[in-house]
């Protein structure tokens, strides 16, 4: 197909152009809600079935690092929104600041998953044969169950974090075309697009944090 | 310039907005209210969630059919939940758990 400057061939005009492309991205993000949606399935039925060992074990989670990740991540995905703004507005110093500040905030995030998983290495709360349940008292059923929360967590958290690492990645990237003055209020579809990403990253940690931290935190 | 340009003190209103229920749901998950909490948690979290939706993915200002693919992707997300957990759910009540 003929290109001509950033239009493809078989598109009438910028604006269809743009439109396809976030039509698309929302298609492979209803793909990701499937995706997910299968892995929260498989929590909801086991913690329906193990309700007392997914709360004992829930509750070794630390509820205060969660909250926080969900604020940082939050702010990250307002300063990206703010940078698609930018990138609309056509204001390039702005858009580069947005940028640097959900990566920086992304990187936050990971460093306190970083922190959380060695704590939870560290306690013997990994699944496998080093793990160690005291609140168990040697019932080996509660250990087993206990372990099935574990992995589900890991799976979950650590699915999370490989699509937050992946998003890292994306905004170097936008980082790198920004800086050579790529987008402009005629052009900014790749910053739209990997906002959607971005943000439905930040969607996914909204219901993990209140599944995995808090629905057991009173009992 | 086409594409909708949402003014920056909508942005900065749904922060504070997400942040308060982050807030919120810290703190209801403190007080014990049974089988309610569930409910509550998952409330609040789909509020975000479509705030998140509605106003940072710009679902709100988006073509009619971007918001139809949206609709049915929680239309098919709904019939894996939902029909999956009526079975799980409701087998202690026949005693098949």
């Amino acid at each position: 197909m003929e290109r001509s400057g950033e239009l493809f061939g078989q598109f009438q005009n910028l604006d269809q152009q743009r439109e396809a492309a976030s039509l698309g991205m929302w298609v492979f993000l209803v793909t990701e809600v499937m995706f997910f949606g299968g892995l929260f399935l498989a929590y909801a039925i086991n913690r329906f079935t193990y309700p007392a060992v997914f709360a004992m074990a829930s509750r070794q989670l630390d509820v205060h690092l969660g909250a926080l990740n969900t604020c940082v991540l939050i702010v990250s995905s307002f300063t990206m929104a703010m940078a698609v703004r930018s990138s609309q507005t056509g204001k390039k110093k702005q858009l580069i600041v947005f940028l640097i500040l959900t990566l920086l905030l992304g990187g936050v995030f990971l460093g306190i998953k970083y922190a959380e998983y060695a704590a939870k290495f560290h306690h013997h709360l990994v699944p496998g044969r080093a793990f160690r349940f005291p609140e168990a008292n040697g019932d080996v059923g509660i250990v087993a169950h206990a372990q099935l929360y574990f992995s589900l967590y890991f799976g979950l958290t650590g699915l999370h974090a490989l699509h937050m690492i992946v998003g890292a990645g994306l905004l170097i990237w936008l980082l790198t075309q920004a800086l050579r003055g790529r987008f402009t209020p005629a052009y900014n579809t790749p910053v739209e697009i990997c906002g959607l990403y971005w943000h439905f990253v930040d969607i996914i940690w909204i219901f993990l944090f209140p599944l995995l931290y808090l629905i057991d935190l009173h009992r | 310039m086409s594409d909708h340009v949402i003014p920056r003190r909508v942005y900065a209103a749904i922060l504070f907005a997400l942040l308060f229920l982050t807030i919120t749901t810290y703190w209801v998950a403190t007080i014990n209210l049974g089988p309610l909490n569930v409910v509550i948690a998952l409330t609040i979290a789909t509020c975000k969630a479509t705030l998140v939706v509605l106003f940072f993915m710009h679902a709100r200002y988006s073509p009619r059919r971007t918001r139809l693919v949206i609709l049915a992707g929680l239309f098919w997300l709904l019939i894996l939940l939902g029909l999956t957990l009526s079975d799980y759910l409701t087998r202690p009540f026949t005693g098949h758990l």
